[in-house]
This record gives structure tokens, C-alpha cells and sequence, in this order.
């Protein structure tokens, strides 16, 4: 078999490439087919049990992250769906979904104990299961070994309990949809006393029980992948690749997972708490409540304690989200503008600075809970500089454009979308972080909207974008480009429809968790809004359904990829078309140079791989780099 | 039934959806149009970039002009003009850098899409640049910090020693207003008194609760600073008055406050807005359950005078029940000592106002 492995070999791929858009030739010949069967020998003996469910290939896990995580996102638009319909449509009727939501719906009427519920199982599905799992479990997994340059991650027995771990909870979580008293209904932010007391709210009961315990399961998957990521990043880069060498993308998840292991602890211990608080009759969070004709006997506690712990989680948790979206936005644009990204240093820079940032932020969630507002001058101070380095984030996503060489691939369109949404998204937080403005902001849908632009959206684009510009590495073949297109735009229009007029609505002080406005006056005068809003949501939300159909429909008939699609600098793409487990069946490739080396001067093509001596490019080295090529 | 339908049409969907999408490749391998390069799809994206950019900019522009006088509810208070002028100066702020990055993100897009033979320019880094666009961010930044804080603090800061009194207590699903009477002093309450007469828990062995008297509605006089404190017997409630710009947490064992000058009466606002039914509203604004988005309370604004007879026509708590006052007395004869009432907790972890 070692006489079919393709080295790296750059000076072959230079004379095969005729230039702008078209892709290097394969090292070897046929080399599809040939990898091919390397590929299944190396895995004859596996039985398909090891090889497709308890596998511990970065891959497959990679894969199985993705699809648990697109089956949760489906469900989180679903639950979506269904209460943009009670918002959109207060009077009407919703006899027709009681074959669907049974007991829920009394007399045409969605109950709304149900109707918090569904809130709070979406953000929770959302936040946690969809775009903290199943984009940076998907997309850390997947990418971390090959574009380091590693044969798979650093523990891959944790790596399989990581997904195993996630899975467990994810089945957890979604058998609470469906017991008696539902799921847990107090928000995902889960505030005791309400989540602390069944005589309170109904999902508070069986529902919250299964929800803490899901989240148990949750953050030790999360640990374990987090160690495994920062271990593998630090320990298994191949030769050559410094921290200084590593794609945007690695500095991204490398972060993340640092962000990860340093607050999901503090979620745990919350939830802890709140654990014994509500089975154990201690104190932690609750003190002097009447409730339901019986004085509790508990006293000291504090509510505010527990928005502590929980947002100490909770906002690094947004840039969790959020920060792999970048990494991958940031590999995106400058592929597929064939040129370097701006200011690799200062995006490596800006990322250090919001995730130190993002830890000393987290009580701008809390401004008018009670807290003493001398703290609240604190962190509006903290929370208003991170605007810089997110600005210095943007301005660099920019100036990669400038004078570019644009290809609109589908992962290019929606990391344009991307920047676009984070800006829009970004800049209301500079309202919402300011303390006096958040006296009139929170907790209205003027932040609903903000954090859907910035995180949710935002971050969903950022998955997009990944699993457009991956795929032909991880199912060997191509996603259909003009779906991708229609799924884009229809996305995109759909999400600005949906969350520009919400800020309209929350400037008016609109409260959001509100099961129907019309008692108040002050919020009754968006009903059309309301109605417009929901529209937009239910089809932007079926829009979905394209691109889950593309995925699938091109897992198994989509073209054939070839080695390296998109023409594209980064390690991953040196590997076969379908790399097997191990990842490169000959000797790791070296590293040279830094990831961005696009459409440099001198060299006749317009990108020059990772993997390239420079001793290969006289023509196109820099002064320091002929330096070091001499 | 419904369901099985419903499932079996979106299912009919898919499967008709998948047909039509193979039959378009097929036939687009058959008309030769199958094809990787780089062509067509690429500018007619450039341009969507484009069309995205101006249509979607104008229609911005127009719903959010169109919306503006809605999404501005009537303002009522002193430091609510403060925060106003401050959200639409941030808002002009942030909306020039929005207009600046949007324009060049979807203008450079569509500019610099891809052209046979040319080439994208090399640049890698510029550290001139880089200062520039963080500097500017950061100092722009700090003048919106120093305001805000200039003006949290102020708000913020203790209520004047002649304001109004009134607290709020939040129960699941309605606002309990009580007043400290002639006295002006609020008594003590216990939790462990609450009961379905005594919701309130007022502990009547306490002098200063006696002439506490509880209301539906909130009154407060206008052009006078009132000081609301703010308490909850059960879960997580939260004051929110959107026309006062006041918003502050109703937390079970910690009692709370906010203090607010209102400027304008409910009759003067209804005769501006040309609205008889106008009332400032109270609304329950932290999730508390299931009838959380019902959770409302009427806010009246009077004129002092009108404020003062409005007072001093109550009737207290202990006077519209007196058997619970015979009950308070009865365990006072019963006991050596008075029942260990617990002190109101006074010393806030929020120094907001003077105590009173």
C-alpha cells in the first residue's frame, strides 16, 4: 500500500494547476479510487458497531456531533415555530395541533405554563445542543486533528465519551418533552426560585429535574472534549506548526475550549445547588417565600447568588458560541477572497482579549436585579470595551475583502452574512451594555432581537459556513451550490425580516416571555408586527428544510469532491478525499509557512499550502522567509 | 387524523421537492450547463450584494421611520428624558458605524468579485491601520461610558430625603401596593404571617404597622420624587414602567428599590395623547409563571393636592380588619413576650436611598 500514499508533493500540483479556480490534480493517480480501498483495508477487520457508533476517529465523531445537533435544531425551530404562532396569532385558533401537543392545548388555547415551557426548551436546545454542541463539538472535532496536523485527537477513547456523554444527555433532555407536568419551563436561564419550586410553575417539577440532570451529562461531555481539544492543540501539531502557524480557525476552538473548561465548572456547581436546594431542603438560593398557602421554611438564600454562578457560565458561554463561528468565518473569507486575512496577528489578538474579557463581563445580564449598582458601573466599564476587539474583528473581516478576488462559494455567501449579522447584532449590545440604557432594555425585545443577531444567527451562519466549505472533507463530496444559494438568501432576508422590526417592538418596551401582549396597552400596538414577525420566522424557518435536504441528498448523490475544492492553503486538504482513521496514510506532512498565502506575489499559482518548503517558492518569498529558506 | 395528513403532505412535499431537484441536474448535465467554473452564479450573487444592500437599506429605513413614533412610548419622568437622549444619541452613534460597515461590507463584495485574470491583492497586515481602528473604537467608547455612568450613578443614587414612599410586593400573579400611613413609616412585615387575608404578612405587634394601608392601584404625585421599594413573596418578579423608564428586580428575601420623579399627571397624559383610557402601566417583567404576561398593575398620577386627599382618605389595613388586629392581640396577652418579629431587613444590599 505505501507506494499509492500521496507525499505532499507541491511542485506537481504547481504544474498541474492552470491557475485562478482550477483545483490541483491529485498527487496520485486515480487517487480516488486507490485511497479509496486504503481507506476500507485499513478498517476491514472494524465492525461497523466501532466504526460508526462507538468510534473514537475525530471524524466520525465530528460527524455524529453534527447530525445530533441538526436533529436538535430541528426541533428548537420547530418549538419556534409554535410560539411565534401564539404571538403572531393571539385570538386564534390552535385546536388544529392538538394531535401534536395533546393536553397542552385547552379549548383551541395553548396553555402558556406550555408556552414557557417551549421558550425555555428552545434556548436551551439552541444555545446548548445546537451551536455550543453541535457547532464546536462538530467543528473542534473535526478540524483540530487535520488542520494541525495531528493522526486524531489526543485522547480518542475521551473524545467517543465526549460525544456518548452528549448523547446521553441529549436523550435525557428530549424525554422531558414529554412527561405529564412537561419540560422545564423558567427560562434557559433557569432562575430559582421559579425553577426551584414545582408549586410554582408545573415544568418545574419532573421536568427541571430531568433538565439538570441533562446538563450534568452535558458539561462533562463538554470537559472532555474541552481538555481533549486544548491537549491536542498544545501537544500533537506537526512539525513546523508553531502558534504562530496555525490557522485562524484552531486559535478559535483552541480558545473556545479554554473558555469551556474554566466555566462549565461553575454551571455544574450551580446547578448543583439548585439541585439540593430542590430535593434536599437547603437554602442556597431561596429565602423567605409564601407559596401556594404555605410559608417555606427557608431563609438566607439568595436569587441573585444564583444569576452570579449562572451568568458566570452564561456569558462566556455567548462567546463559546460565537468565537469558533469567527475562526471559521475568518478561514472562509479569506479562501474564498484569495487573500490573506487581514491582520492575522491582530485577530489572534482581538480573539485572547474578548475571551480574557469575557470573563469579567458577566453581570451586565444583571444591572436591575437588585445588585449593588456600584458593581453595575464595573462592568458596563468591561462590557462596553469588549467592542474593540469585536470592532478590530470586523474592520480586519473587511479589509480581507478589499481588493479581493471574490468567489461566492455557499460558505463565502454566509460568512458575508455572517459579518453582516454580527454587526448588526454587535453594535445594539453597546446599548444594552451600558447600564442606564439597560434600565429601559431589559429584558425587553429589543435584547431578544440583539442577542438572535449576534449569537444565535450569527453563529448558525457560522455552522453553515463550515458545513458548506467542509463537506467535501467529510462525505468526500459537494454540497449542491445552487440550493446553497437559495438557502442563503432566503436565510438571510429572513433573519433581517424577522429580528430588525423585533427592535422596534422592544424600544417600545415590549416584555419578552410574554405569552400575549393584549392586556397591556403600552405593548398592544404591534399586533401586525407581531404577525409580520412570525411570517418571516416560519419561513425562514421552513427555508431550513433545503438545506437539510441538500445535506443528505449529497451525502449519498452529490458530485464528487476532489482533493482540495476550494483551493485552499490549510493542512486538512492534503489528506486523501475520504482520509481514513490516522488521517494521512503516509508520514504526517510538514509545515512551512503561515495558513493565508494567497495570491502572493511571484508565486504563479494564487495559494501556496501549509505544507510547502519555502526553500520550493524562491520566487514568492519574503525577505524574512528566503532568509530562512537560505 | 390531522396529524397522519398533516405528516403524510409534508412528506408528499419532500419527495416531490427531491424529484423536481434531480430532474434540474439531469437536464442541466444534458444542456452542458453542469459545471464547476467559476461563472454566472458568481456575479449574479455580486450583484444580490448589491440589490441586498439598497433594498434591503431602504426598507430598513422606511419601517423604522414608519414605526418611530410607535416604538417611542410617552415619557413621564425626569431621568427618563435623561435616558432617552442618551439611547438616541447611542443609537446615532452605533447607526453611522452600522451604515459605514454594512455599505463597505456588501459594496467591497460586490466590487471585488471574482474577474478572470486578475488578482487578489496581497495585504497582509498594517499595524498603522490597525491602531487607527482600535483607538477610534476605544475612545468613542469611553465618551459612552463616562455618560453612562455619569448618569447611572445619578439615578441610581439616594432618593431625596422628601420623597414619596410606596412598596410593592410581587406575588404570583398580581402587585401588592402598600402605604406607611400618617406615620410614614412602613411596619414590619413576616412572611410567616402571610395568609389569604393578611397577604402582605403585616405583623400587627409592630406600632408602625397599624396604620399601614394596602391599595390596588399605585398613586404617586407628580413632580414629587417617590421612592418605590420593591419586594416578593414567592419567585423572581420584576417593576417595570416603561413611560417612568423604571425597571428594578422583585427579589424574594432582599428587598429592592428604585426611585423616579414623575412629570407628567395620568389626566394631563390622557389629554396628550388624546387617549381617555390612558393609563401608566405597571407590568411584571422577570418570568414568574404561568400568567406572568397578565401580571399587571394600574400606576396613577395626581396632582399633589389631589395625592394628598387620595391619602388621607385610606383606611388602614388594621382598621378594614379587625379580626385580624384582635388575633395579633390576643397572642400579645397570651406571650410574655411580643412574637419575635423579624426586622425588616433595612440594610439593602443596594444603598439606593435613605432609609425612611
Amino acid at each position: 500500500m505505501s507506494d499509492l500514499t500521496p507525499k505532499p508533493n507541491f511542485s506537481a500540483s504547481v504544474q498541474a494547476s492552470g491557475g485562478v479556480g482550477s483545483a490541483p490534480v491529485p498527487t496520485t493517480e486515480h487517487g480516488d479510487h486507490l485511497l479509496h480501498d486504503d481507506h476500507d483495508h485499513e478498517h476491514h477487520d472494524q465492525h461497523w458497531l466501532w466504526k460508526y457508533v462507538f468510534s473514537q476517529d475525530h471524524k466520525q465523531i465530528a460527524k455524529q456531533f453534527l447530525i445530533t445537533g441538526m436533529f436538535w435544531a430541528i426541533l428548537g425551530g420547530t418549538l419556534s415555530s409554535l410560539f411565534r404562532l401564539q404571538l403572531g396569532w393571539p385570538e386564534g385558533s390552535m385546536q388544529w395541533l392538538t394531535p401534536f401537543l395533546g393536553h397542552w392545548i385547552q379549548a383551541g388555547k395553548l396553555n402558556p405554563e406550555f408556552y414557557l415551557a417551549l421558550v425555555t426548551m428552545h434556548g436551551t436546545i439552541m444555545v446548548f445542543f445546537v451551536l455550543t454542541a453541535g457547532l464546536s463539538g462538530t467543528f473542534s472535532n473535526f478540524l483540530i486533528p487535520l488542520q494541525v496536523g495531528a493522526r486524531d485527537m489526543a485522547s480518542g477513547f475521551m473524545n467517543m465519551l465526549s460525544y456518548w456523554f452528549f448523547f446521553i444527555s441529549s436523550v435525557i433532555m428530549f424525554s422531558s418533552l414529554f412527561i405529564e407536568t412537561g419540560p422545564a419551563a423558567a427560562g434557559w436561564t433557569i432562575y430559582p426560585p421559579l425553577s426551584a419550586l414545582p408549586q410554582a410553575i408545573p415544568g418545574s417539577g419532573m421536568g427541571m429535574t430531568l433538565w439538570l440532570v441533562s446538563m450534568v451529562f452535558f458539561i462533562v461531555s463538554q470537559l472532555l472534549g474541552g481538555v481533549n481539544y486544548v491537549t491536542t492543540v498544545i501537544n500533537l501539531r506537526t512539525r513546523g506548526m508553531s502558534m504562530s502557524k496555525l490557522p485562524l480557525t484552531i486559535w478559535a476552538f483552541f480558545l473556545t475550549a479554554i473558555l469551556g473548561i474554566l466555566s462549565f465548572p461553575v454551571l455544574f456547581s450551580a446547578a448543583l445547588l439548585l439541585v439540593f436546594d430542590r430535593s434536599f431542603g437547603t437554602s442556597f438560593f431561596l429565602s423567605d417565600i409564601y407559596i401556594a398557602g404555605q410559608a417555606l421554611s427557608n431563609q438566607g438564600g439568595s436569587p441573585v447568588l444564583f444569576q452570579h454562578l449562572f451568568w458566570f457560565l452564561g456569558h462566556p458561554e455567548v462567546y463559546i458560541v460565537i468565537m469558533p463561528a469567527m475562526g471559521m468565518v475568518s478561514e472562509v473569507l479569506s479562501t474564498n477572497a484569495r487573500k490573506p486575512i487581514f491582520g492575522y496577528r491582530a485577530m489572534i489578538g482581538s480573539l485572547i482579549g474578548i475571551s480574557l474579557l469575557s470573563f469579567v463581563v458577566w453581570a451586565h445580564h444583571m444591572f436591575v436585579t437588585g445588585m449593588n449598582p456600584f458593581l453595575g458601573s464595573v462592568f458596563m466599564f468591561l462590557t462596553l470595551i469588549i467592542a474593540v476587539p469585536s470592532g478590530v474583528k470586523v474592520f480586519n473581516w473587511l479589509a480581507t475583502l478589499w481588493r479581493g478576488n471574490i468567489r461566492f462559494t455557499a460558505a463565502m455567501l454566509f460568512s458575508i452574512g455572517f459579518v453582516s449579522l454580527f454587526i448588526s447584532g454587535g453594535l445594539t449590545g453597546i446599548i444594552l451594555g451600558n447600564a442606564t440604557l439597560d434600565i429601559q432594555m431589559h429584558n425587553t425585545y429589543f435584547v431578544v432581537a440583539h442577542f438572535h443577531l449576534v449569537m444565535g444567527s450569527s453563529a448558525f451562519f457560522g455552522l453553515f459556513a463550515g458545513v458548506y466549505h467542509w463537506f467535501p472533507k467529510m462525505f468526500g463530496r459537494m454540497m449542491d451550490e445552487k440550493l446553497g444559494y437559495i438557502h442563503f438568501w432566503l436565510t438571510f432576508a429572513g433573519v433581517y425580516l424577522v429580528f430588525m422590526p423585533m427592535h422596534y417592538v422592544g424600544i417600545a418596551g415590549f416584555p419578552r416571555r410574554y405569552y400575549a401582549w393584549t392586556g397591556f396597552d403600552a405593548f398592544s400596538q404591534f399586533a401586525d408586527m407581531n404577525k409580520f414577525i412570525s411570517i418571516a420566522a416560519i419561513i425562514a424557518f421552513l427555508g431550513q428544510f433545503i438545506f437539510i435536504f441538500n445535506f443528505f441528498y449529497s451525502i449519498f448523490r452529490g458530485r464528487r469532491a476532489t482533493q482540495n475544492p476550494w483551493n485552499s492553503t490549510t493542512l486538512e486538504w492534503t489528506t486523501p478525499i475520504e482520509p481514513g482513521h490516522g488521517n494521512w496514510p503516509g508520514e504526517i506532512p510538514a509545515v512551512y509557512r503561515w495558513p493565508y498565502d494567497y495570491s502572493k506575489p511571484g508565486s504563479d499559482v494564487d495559494f501556496i499550502p501549509q505544507n510547502v518548503p519555502l526553500s520550493q517558492t524562491q520566487s514568492s518569498n519574503l525577505p524574512y522567509e528566503q532568509e530562512m529558506a537560505d | 387524523m390531522t396529524a397522519l395528513t398533516i405528516l403524510l403532505v409534508l412528506v408528499l412535499l419532500l419527495v416531490v421537492f427531491g424529484l423536481l431537484f434531480r430532474l434540474q441536474i439531469l437536464t442541466s448535465i444534458f444542456s452542458g450547463t453542469f459545471t464547476r467554473d467559476i461563472g454566472m452564479s458568481n456575479s449574479v450573487n455580486a450583484v444580490l450584494m448589491l440589490v441586498f444592500l439598497v433594498f434591503g437599506g431602504a426598507w430598513f429605513a422606511y419601517s423604522f421611520v414608519e414605526n418611530f413614533n410607535k416604538m417611542n412610548p410617552p415619557i413621564a419622568s425626569i431621568h427618563g428624558h435623561q435616558m432617552e437622549r442618551m439611547f438616541w444619541t447611542t443609537m446615532a452613534v452605533i447607526g453611522v458605524a452600522f451604515a459605514i460597515t454594512q455599505t463597505l461590507l456588501f459594496v467591497y463584495s460586490y466590487k471585488y468579485q471574482h474577474k478572470e485574470g486578475r488578482r487578489a491583492y496581497f495585504f497582509a497586515h498594517n499595524n498603522k491601520i490597525e491602531v487607527i481602528w482600535t483607538v477610534i473604537p476605544a475612545i468613542v467608547m469611553a465618551a459612552l461610558i463616562f455618560a453612562g455612568w455619569k448618569a447611572w450613578t445619578r439615578i441610581t443614587g439616594p432618593a431625596p430625603k422628601n420623597s414619596v414612599v410606596v412598596e410593592v410586593m410581587g406575588k404570583q400573579f398580581n402587585w401588592l401596593v402598600r402605604y406607611p400611613g400618617r406615620d410614614m413609616k412602613l411596619g414590619v412585615i413576616n412572611y410567616r404571617m402571610i395568609d389569604a387575608v393578611n397577604e402582605w404578612g403585616f405583623d400587627l405587634s409592630d406600632k408602625s404597622a397599624i396604620d399601614d394601608f394596602t391599595t390596588n392601584e399605585i398613586h404617586v404625585p407628580k413632580g414629587v420624587p417617590v421612592l418605590i421599594k420593591i419586594r416578593s413573596r414567592d419567585v423572581l418578579h420584576a417593576v417595570y414602567m416603561p413611560h417612568f423608564r423604571v425597571q428594578m428586580y422583585a427579589v424574594p428575601g432582599m428587598p429592592t428599590r428604585f426611585w423616579f420623579t414623575p412629570t407628567v399627571s395620568t389626566d394631563e397624559m390622557r389629554a396628550k395623547l388624546g387617549n381617555p383610557k390612558f393609563n401608566y402601566e405597571l407590568a411584571c417583567n422577570q418570568v414568574c409563571g404561568g400568567s406572568h404576561f397578565a401580571m399587571k398593575a394600574t400606576v396613577i398620577v395626581d396632582e399633589p393636592d389631589d395625592y394628598q386627599n387620595w391619602y388621607a382618605a385610606q383606611q388602614s389595613f388594621s382598621a378594614k380588619n379587625p379580626e385580624v388586629m384582635a388575633a395579633f392581640k390576643q397572642k400579645a396577652k397570651t406571650l410574655v413576650t411580643p412574637i419575635a418579629a423579624q426586622p425588616e431587613v433595612e440594610a439593602a444590599p443596594m444603598p439606593l436611598a435613605a432609609s425612611n
